[in-house]
């Protein structure tokens, strides 16, 4: 065929650009002055690195631990000195039950202590399908499920369904076992004020007209709110009638955390859905931790089947761990029997908490927060001396005069760098079955004598 | 191949590691097996979907059927097909102590394990070679529970309070000063999970501006840890040393990515057995390197502690290493002490300042007294403190039973990975047909395996994992053995090409075992 001259000759020019370019050197994008291996041993050489761990004064506030010989019952013997306690989460007085310690007892001679695997390989024992039953029967769920640490349940769980891309509504309140949870889900966290539901709200508009403008992303982004039933760090309960209106009104998943509620809120100690009178579907998922009122280790989430399933695959708390000591979930199955059967306890706890709440009010110098109904409570300082340091030491000379005279209380701790919102340093008074109204009147009388005598 | 020694002066006894690769046909049969497996999956899904299937699987409620998905339908493609047709191979619940035999509950399913129902009877006495009970330490014998028993009465089972707070118990000092000496360093901390372990203290060593050069093959609890913390994850390829020195040569000379600063530190993420393919990290010219470059080194013993080493002290021990060579000693109680929990080792500052910065020391609950008490008397027994030697009758046991169980492996002819003095066995079973088969017929000859396939494991490298265990008896490992025979001929399991002599009566054993 004819091909026109210039067409030849453009072709050969190509052919003999293609032919250099293969044989030329190669050459890396970035070009980078290539160090000299003489250069790169020197770097070696000079390269020093921080040490592993900073050292720790002698006198920092959390080195020295308080050492308890015996069982921190309701008399403990903190430092040599016997006590009373109102430092432990021991709410329901199990701790120390003579029945939960005899199931505990047939569970080790049957079983040994360990599982020696996790759920998936052989350390799945007949006691934890029990547990698991009992606590979704108790409960009135369709299914739970139980981990082997109170701190990984929420910890795994919220990772399990929550991904990168999602969008999560959570309290600034919320524990550290949520932070870590959320952290670990790399969603986008959204923090709203404190039990504002006028700012989630907000936040939730805000979201929609988000959606609006690209709802093909919409449709796939899940959006959850974490709240807390009773709270850690504040003692308040949350609001849940208004945050189930928004939930249906901004199509928002519910995750409760409800460590501190099981077993104290409600008249059965189902929670604070029982405490709110709201249909336990409504909510998502409820997470708890056993070592609060059911006074054993671990915890546990339960509500549907739907849900409750998807983490016995991908909770890595429960896949890669070891399963609960069967003596342990023993001791919880005879926790739950005595709470069903004695559902006046609940309403015992109410009338002693309600009574010291009262009893710390006007202590000059020191003020109570937390729900009148909340077994953990918090006494800040009135006012702060300028720094945190100062506030913590003044709290400490206030717990140690307590605890020389017969009280056992604490300081509530938070690892200051980590925390998102950190609460203001507080003074934990935490009320049991178990305490007697004289105990509890000596605790508010000698916390007014000990603030009077530290704080003025 | 056998991996041999490659820097032989540094390694005071032979190093053997066997990664075997099958041969080819063996690997496009797996990638057909799993292609069938997906396109059947297609077919159910769209016969689900058009009503021609019933749908097993629980669905969403009627009044939230607006809301965003939960699940993506692909997320659980996997799940729904292929791991539902052999799904009655995990979790099955046993009612009895995991030493080395045990009960089953008998669990039938009348609807293809979409869910399971219990008969009522127990199979009883089924050999139990997937537990992690490495010495023993799992019994229910009334004189080596007895202070567990007076313990747990005195105490009770909770704690009710955070170690900072009210949850320090006179329990806890005592088992840390043990744990200290056990290990030969200056102070330990332990803790009440052994994932948690990981996942809580990673995040308080390291932070932003530190780099983590973590092993390919590491545990989910490291991996987690190491994302909590925020630092930089390079990852090196598993146990392989040059890897690791060609990270490390970079990161101190290029510095942090974009900006050249110096790294702040650089933390080396290693284990001493890998649960997986049972093999040993070569420690020696681990040290050697990190000694070389500055760098610290984590070592996280969960499978070692108790299960190699002389006696007993872990993979420290094992390659005749001092303690002072590792900067973070961790480890777990849950394998080798039949109890729960980990702890973390090393100098008094380290220890001192996870006291104080560790999340788990500030949030979560601590260790309870019975299980604290259980780990204590397993670790007096190992160290000889109660007035026996059973301790290393255990150990010197367990090894025992390590060598003849991997050196009748080798001989019948299954490809094992591992190093030889690893008390886990990973037998290599490829196909994903075979990993069903596999579990169901040991189970009807009375022996209880774990078989592990895709995600854990490579696509095309399912196996089962056998765990060997100081109580085991030699009438019981050849019972397993001879089974494992017949059932590699029936399922042509054999796949080595190195099998020594099918005899193995043949030859004496006393030639064979080197006392050490």
């Amino acid at each position: 065929f004819q091909a026109p001259a210039y067409h030849l000759i453009l072709e050969g020019i190509l052919i003999v650009w293609i032919i250099r370019l293969l044989f030329s050197k190669t050459y890396k994008l970035q070009e980078r002055s290539d160090l000299t291996p003489k250069e790169k041993e020197e770097l070696i050489e000079e390269w020093q690195p921080e040490p592993l761990v900073p050292l720790v004064p002698k006198d920092h506030p959390a080195l020295n631990y308080n050492i308890v010989s015996g069982p921190p019952t309701h008399i403990i013997t903190v430092n040599g000195k016997e006590c009373i306690n109102f430092a432990s989460f021991n709410f329901l007085g199990l701790l120390d039950n003579e029945n939960v310690k005899s199931a505990a007892q047939a569970s080790l001679k049957k079983y040994g202590v360990g599982t020696c695997g996790p759920r998936g390989f052989y350390g799945t024992f007949d006691v934890h399908l029990e547990l698991e039953e009992r606590l979704a029967k108790f409960m009135r769920t369709e299914e739970a499920i139980i981990y082997s640490y109170g701190f990984a349940t929420i910890a795994s769980a919220i990772p399990a369904y929550s991904k990168r891309g999602d969008i999560v509504f959570v309290d600034e309140a919320a524990c550290f076992a949520i932070q870590k949870g959320l952290q670990a889900s790399r969603s986008n966290i959204k923090l709203f004020k404190h039990n504002d539901m006028a700012d989630l709200e907000r936040l939730l508009k805000e979201q929609e007209t988000e959606d609006q403008k690209n709802p093909r992303k919409a449709r796939v982004t899940r959006r959850f709110i974490v709240v807390e039933g009773l709270y850690m760090n504040t003692g308040d309960v949350c609001p849940l009638p208004e945050l189930i209106k928004l939930k249906y009104k901004y199509k928002v998943r519910i995750f409760l955390e409800e460590s501190l509620s099981f077993g104290v809120l409600g008249t059965h100690g189902r929670g604070i859905t029982e405490h709110f009178g709201i249909n336990i579907d409504d909510i998502d998922l409820i997470s708890a931790n056993m070592e609060n009122s059911l006074a054993s280790i671990g915890g546990f989430c339960c509500g549907r089947s739907f849900i409750i399933d998807h983490q016995r695959l991908s909770g890595q708390g429960y896949c890669f761990s070891a399963s609960l000591p069967p003596l342990l979930a023993a001791a919880a199955i005879e926790a739950l029997n005595i709470m069903e059967d004695n559902p006046d306890i609940f309403q015992t706890l109410r009338v002693k908490c309600e009574r010291i709440h009262k009893a710390l009010q006007g202590i000059s110098g020191l003020k109570v927060v937390g729900e009148s109904f909340s077994p953990a409570l918090h006494l800040q300082l009135e006012e702060s001396c300028g720094s945190r340091e100062n506030d913590v030491k003044l709290l400490k000379r206030v717990v140690d005069y307590c605890m020389n005279s017969g009280i056992a209380l604490t300081q509530a701790c938070y690892l200051e760098k980590e925390e998102k919102c950190l609460p203001p340093p507080s003074i934990r008074v935490v009320i049991t079955v178990e305490q007697t109204e004289q105990e509890l009147d000596k605790a508010a009388s000698l916390l007014k004598e000990a603030a009077q005598s530290v704080l003025n | 191949q056998k991996n041999g020694v490659s820097n032989g002066t540094l390694y005071k006894k032979t190093f053997i590691e066997h990664f075997e690769q099958a041969p080819m046909y063996v690997a496009v049969l797996t990638f057909l097996g799993f292609g069938v497996g997906t396109i059947f999956g297609y077919l159910r899904d769209f016969m689900r979907a058009w009503g021609l299937e019933k749908r097993n699987i629980a669905t969403e409620r009627e009044e939230q059927k607006d809301f965003v998905p939960l699940y993506q339908d692909f997320e659980n493609f996997y799940t729904r097909n292929l791991y539902m047709r052999i799904r009655d191979n995990w979790n099955r619940p046993i009612c009895s102590v995991p030493g080395p035999q045990f009960d089953l509950m008998e669990r039938v399913t009348d609807d293809y394990n979409w869910t399971f129902r219990f008969t009522g009877r127990t199979i009883k006495n089924v050999i139990n070679m997937g537990s992690y009970n490495y010495l023993g330490f799992a019994e229910t014998d009334v004189n080596a529970l007895k202070t567990v028993t007076i313990e747990l009465q005195k105490y009770g089972t909770g704690i009710c309070s955070t170690r900072q707070e009210m949850g320090t118990l006179d329990k806890h000092v005592e088992l840390e000063k043990l744990v200290a000496k056990f290990l030969g360093v200056e102070d330990a901390m332990v803790f009440g999970m052994g994932f948690a372990t990981n996942s809580m203290n990673i995040p308080a060593l390291v932070g932003k501006g530190c780099l983590i050069l973590s092993d390919e093959l590491n545990h989910t609890s490291l991996v987690l840890g190491a994302r909590l913390s925020g630092a930089t994850i390079r990852i090196f390829k598993h146990n392989n040393m040059q890897s690791l020195e060609t990270l490390l040569r970079d990161a101190i000379i290029y510095g942090q990515p974009r900006s050249r600063r110096a790294w702040r530190k650089i933390i080396i993420l290693v284990e001493g057995i890998y649960s997986m393919e049972g093999s040993i990290v070569r420690l020696p010219e681990l040290v050697s390197l990190k000694k070389k470059y500055k760098a610290y080194l984590y070592l996280d013993e969960a499978h070692s502690i108790g299960a190699v080493g002389a006696t007993g002290r872990g993979v420290v021990e094992y390659f005749g290493m001092s303690p002072d060579d590792v900067d973070v000693l961790m480890g777990t109680f849950t394998k080798s002490f039949g109890a729960a929990g980990g702890y973390i080792a090393g100098k008094k500052d380290l220890v001192d300042f996870l006291r104080t910065h560790s999340h788990s020391a500030v949030y979560a609950t601590s260790m309870c007294p019975p299980v604290a008490e259980q780990i204590i008397r397993a670790m007096k027994c190992l160290m000889g403190l109660d007035g026996t030697t059973q301790g290393l009758q255990r150990v010197r046991q367990l090894g025992k039973n390590t060598r003849y169980f991997r050196r009748r492996l080798h001989e019948m002819g299954f490809i094992i990975y591992g190093n030889d003095d690893s008390p886990v066995v990973p037998l290599l079973l490829y196909m994903p047909g075979k990993i069903g088969a596999f579990a169901r017929r040991m189970l009807e000859k009375n022996i209880g395996v774990v078989v592990v396939g895709f995600p854990a494991t490579p696509i095309t490298e399912s196996r089962a994992r056998f765990c060997v265990s100081a109580a085991h008896t030699r009438e019981m490992l050849d019972t397993v053995l001879n089974a494992l025979d017949e059932l590699g001929d029936f399922l042509h399991l054999k796949y080595s090409r190195y099998s020594k002599s099918s005899h193995p009566e043949l030859y004496e054993e006393t030639r064979l075992e080197f006392e050490d």
